[in-house]
């Protein structure tokens, strides 16, 4: 036990998520293992504090959802701290299409976490990926994306480790208050059980609605599959196909620009798009 | 001087069972409430002892008339002893010869019984516990030969002043501790603990039993057990599952401490078998040890087994009424990979004298592991969290159920609102293997023209395995909309070719019924279907003409619905003799698919269908019959095995004649349903 043994408070953003396949409301993935990080967080520095976060309507099917980070407090081996902090959830009610962040930035304000946690992107709505940005925006934090771990956190320093492609790690040092979002980098969820979600208190606050006037002008459509770029193998032997499925995609005709202003930067990505044939005229 | 010993000794003796019989129901009583009609239980004890229980006692002649020799001696010579010795009616000339001859009897029948409980004794089989039971026989011999003695007075074969000479005293001394002895083990030990507490708190778990529906009565009576008792989940304080011994129901509590340790559960146990750390007797016994708070060190059978160990050394594991089962740290009473080795296969339950239900406790207690704790372990979580998104353990597209029979048209009856027979698919539809034999099935019912339709993207995963690994809510959910569906259409019967589907429908849906509505309707196998079928002049085979053949019994129809005859009648319509293998009917052993198994996925030593293929290969047979996806997948899971794996209906569908054409029936409710269409 070192002296200065660290405790810190952290809150967890959470969503309600959609299934893949049925569309059905539940715990979302991103989410759900942003606060299994945090119950890992809470077993390293025991006395830590978790609270749950989560802005939107209350309907039953989304309760059921939230209910499900709730249900993740029974887990083996938690410290005693955890499961009263997770014995309720913190929820913002808004209506139905109002603008989350800044009745999260205000609440995050007030009550000062050191660290939020987020998933990297919501299953439902817009599902823009870009709460965690406008968030750190808002509030002034340092935001670090895709992070496998938190290895410590020592005199208001965290110690972070951030996930890159192919398995690559990068270790960052961030000043806290900071965000941290998680993607699926980070370690998996544990088991949801049905007692201690059903047990688990919604403190419901009714927050302002601020419409999201942009996300009223839109059309909804489903998703249309994403076209995949074919990746053409011309290969005799089973071992160089899987040498070419084994391999590192190649830049090869990538180039790198710096120092050029914002208009020249816009033009060379307008014209590889172009090039790529990605846009339609 | 006897004369006035013996009634201190007896009366001593039963006034301390009647305080360790207080004591010992005040440990029961720990347990929480359960609704048992008292009278009623004890109206019904006899049948259930005499019936029910010498049912299960009788498959072992040897110890069956054992038992009967030494229990029965020993009451009808505990009551006649109690009459002379006790309140002296000995003493009067009449009486006392009327009463003594009988209790030479007795007590001379128990003597003999004793003999061959000690001959048992001398080279116990590994099943049987040691310990205090080792000394069982030796306080059978002195009551037995102690009240003999002491009542050859009485009778007049020895001279009623023979213990009176002057030096016969220590002779009076020596009889009499002998039958203090006797009476410490049988009367006192009934209710303080030993050997013959089973005595006391076995009569009484059969008046009390928690699941009375399994006793056979007077008008027949199927004489077996049915589902799982259902958790109240709307309750928000009642307790989800078992977390420490007193959260059993008392009358569980009660069945644990009547176990006599005889080890026919650890024989046929599977998980046992396959080296997996399940013991059901050692089970049991650490239950008991919870209820009584303690650790485990002295149990003296063999236990759990453990990889590498041999065995998981005793004493280790401790525990008390109000401490839980399982620890979230450390070592409590039960290890939690103990709980999930079980494949509820129920062979425990049918092979054990004192009709203790194992499986009903273990389910029990993962009901708190998953429901409290969310600690299922291995693969079983993401099973269950399809089975909340997706509505089957896959995580496949409810849509897609139906991708099997694309090309059979079969009829939806969404579109028919009205049909004889609803086909109940299963899971399976989605498995590559079990769509062929549903595709056989389909071919099947069609030569007999059979009305039916199936629910298609309506029908949902019966919730078997949710309920099994202990997600209770997930089960009822499951169930609940099933039985909504169900409500909507009318049909005779429903028809499965799963038999963990048929005993759900058919056993444990009917708890979750809006009262009132819906339910009449029967469930049948396939098998149980196709028999009658065949009976009615339906179906036509040609002669088999394959090779050696043995059929292996699932769990879920044999043991949990005593459906043994329909599927061997089937196959002996198409003309197979069957090759039986040695364990087979109500002592087949399971496939190891069962109680989620294959997802908790609990190392061993063996694989539990490596141990059945072994089975059918010692029977020689070239082809296994099955009835069930579950044993079909496991047993076609093993490596370089024997024998071919085919389902009944399968073998059915290749043996079928296509009788001469016959008037169509209802085939102007389905016109683009083609029956000649060649379908497997």
């Amino acid at each position: 036990m070192r002296p200065e043994q660290q405790v810190i408070e952290m809150v967890v953003l959470v969503s309600v998520g959609r299934h893949p396949i049925t569309g059905r409301a539940r715990r979302s993935d991103q989410d759900a293992r942003g606060l299994e990080l945090a119950l890992g967080l809470e077993q390293q520095l025991p006395g830590s504090w978790i609270s749950l976060l989560h802005a939107g309507p209350r309907s039953e099917a989304s309760e059921s959802a939230l209910r499900g980070y709730l249900g993740m407090a029974a887990g083996a081996g938690m410290a005693s701290g955890a499961d009263q902090g997770l014995q309720s959830l913190m929820l913002l009610e808004q209506p139905e299409g109002a603008d989350a962040i800044s009745a999260l930035a205000e609440h995050l304000a007030e009550a000062m976490p050191q660290l939020v946690i987020t998933g990297t992107r919501a299953e439902r709505g817009e599902g823009s990926g870009l709460l965690p940005y406008a968030l750190a925006e808002r509030l002034g934090w340092p935001l670090v994306n895709g992070l496998a771990a938190v290895e410590k956190v020592e005199n208001g320093m965290a110690t972070l480790l951030q996930a890159l492609p192919r398995g690559q790690r990068r270790r960052l040092q961030v000043r806290l208050p900071a965000i941290i979002s998680v993607d699926a980098a980070a370690p998996a969820a544990r088991q949801s059980a049905f007692g201690p979600a059903r047990r688990g208190k919604l403190e419901a606050t009714p927050v302002a609605a601020e419409l999201d006037q942009e996300l009223t002008e839109w059309q909804m459509t489903p998703a249309r599959k994403r076209p995949k770029r074919l990746k053409i193998i011309k290969a005799a032997s089973a071992r160089d196909r899987f040498k070419a499925a084994a391999a590192k995609a190649e830049g090869g005709s990538g180039q790198v620009l710096e120092g050029v202003s914002s208009e020249q930067g816009a033009d060379a990505i307008f014209t590889l798009l172009n090039e790529e044939g990605v846009l339609r005229r | 001087m006897l004369e006035t010993l013996l009634p201190i000794l007896i009366f001593a003796a039963l006034g301390l069972a009647v305080i360790g019989a207080w004591r010992r129901i005040r440990l029961w009583r720990q347990g929480r409430s359960s609704s048992v009609p008292l009278l009623k239980g004890l109206a019904a004890l006899p049948r259930r002892y005499l019936v029910d229980l010498h049912h299960v006692v009788g498959r072992d002649k040897a110890i069956s008339h054992t038992h009967v020799a030494t229990a029965g001696g020993f009451v009808a010579a505990a009551v006649l002893m109690i009459l002379v010795h006790g309140l002296g009616l000995g003493a009067s000339e009449g009486l006392g010869r009327m009463l003594g001859w009988p209790l030479l009897a007795a007590s001379a029948t128990m003597f003999v019984g004793s003999l061959f409980v000690a001959r048992r004794r001398r080279h116990p089989p590994a099943r049987l516990s040691k310990g205090p039971w080792m000394r069982l026989p030796k306080s059978l011999m002195a009551f037995s030969l102690g009240v003999f003695l002491i009542t050859l007075p009485t009778v007049g074969v020895l001279p009623a002043g023979f213990l009176e000479g002057s030096g016969s005293w220590i002779l009076a001394l020596v009889l009499a501790a002998v039958v203090a002895w006797g009476l410490g083990e049988m009367v006192v030990g009934m209710t303080w603990g030993g050997p013959m507490k089973h005595a006391f708190a076995g009569a009484l778990h059969l008046a009390f039993h928690r699941r009375a529906e399994r006793f056979s009565t007077k008008q027949g009576g199927a004489g077996r057990s049915t589902g799982l008792k259902a958790l109240d989940l709307k309750d928000e304080t009642a307790p989800l599952g078992v977390e420490t011994p007193a959260d059993f129901t008392w009358n569980q509590l009660l069945g644990f401490d009547a176990c006599v340790q005889c080890g026919r559960c650890e024989a046929v146990c599977p998980a046992f078998a396959a080296g997996q750390p399940l013991n059901p007797k050692k089970l049991i016994q650490d239950m008991v040890v919870g209820l009584a708070g303690g650790s485990d060190a002295k149990y003296a059978g063999t236990p759990h087994p453990s990889q590498g160990l041999g065995g998981k050394p005793v004493g280790e594991h401790h525990g008390g009424p109000h401490g839980p089962i399982v620890a979230r740290e450390g070592t409590a009473l039960v290890d939690a990979e103990t709980l999930w080795s079980c494949t509820t296969c129920r062979a425990c339950v049918e092979e054990c004298p004192m009709m203790i239900e194992h499986v009903d406790a273990i389910v029990d207690m993962r009901r708190h592991l998953t429901l409290e704790r969310g600690e299922t372990p291995n693969k079983a979580p993401e099973v269950l969290d399809n089975l909340i998104a997706t509505d089957n353990p896959g995580g496949f597209a409810p849509g897609a159920r139906m991708h099997w029979a694309a090309d059979l048209n079969l009829p939806l009856i969404a579109d028919l609102q009205q049909v004889d027979v609803l086909l109940w698919l299963g899971d399976g539809a989605f498995d590559m293997r079990n769509q062929r034999t549903l595709r056989a099935l389909v071919k099947v019912l069609r030569a007999a023209e059979v009305d039916f339709a199936v629910l298609g993207s309506e029908e949902r995963d019966s919730g078997d395995v949710a309920r099994r690994l202990g997600d209770e809510a997930t089960f009822q959910s499951l169930a609940r909309r099933n039985i909504a569906t169900l409500n909507q259409y009318r049909f005779q019967q429903i028809v499965t070719c799963d038999p963990h589907s048929f005993h759900v429908l058919g056993n444990e849906y009917g708890a979750f019924y809006p009262q009132g509505q819906g339910g009449h309707y029967r469930v049948s196998h396939h098998s149980t279907f196709i028999a009658e079928l065949y009976d009615a002049g339906r179906l036509t085979f040609s002669p088999w003409e394959g090779g050696s053949v043995t059929y292996h019994d699932p769990c879920y129809l044999g043991r949990y619905n005593g459906e043994y005859e329909a599927p061997r009648r089937v196959l002996e319509a198409l003309g197979i003799r069957l090759n039986e293998m040695e364990r087979s009917g109500f002592r087949s052993r399971c496939c190891g698919g069962g109680g989620g198994a294959p997802i908790t996925d609990i190392p061993g030593e063996r694989r539990i269908p490596d141990m059945r293929m072994n089975d059918i290969e010692e029977t020689g047979a070239e082809l296994v019959a099955v009835g069930c996806p579950q044993c079909t997948a496991m047993l076609e899971g093993v490596v370089d095995k024997t024998a071919e794996v085919r389902d009944i209906a399968e073998l059915v569908a290749d043996a079928l004649v296509t009788p001469p054409a016959r008037p169509r029936r209802g085939e102007h409710r389905s016109p683009d349903a083609r029956t000649d269409e060649v379908v497997s």
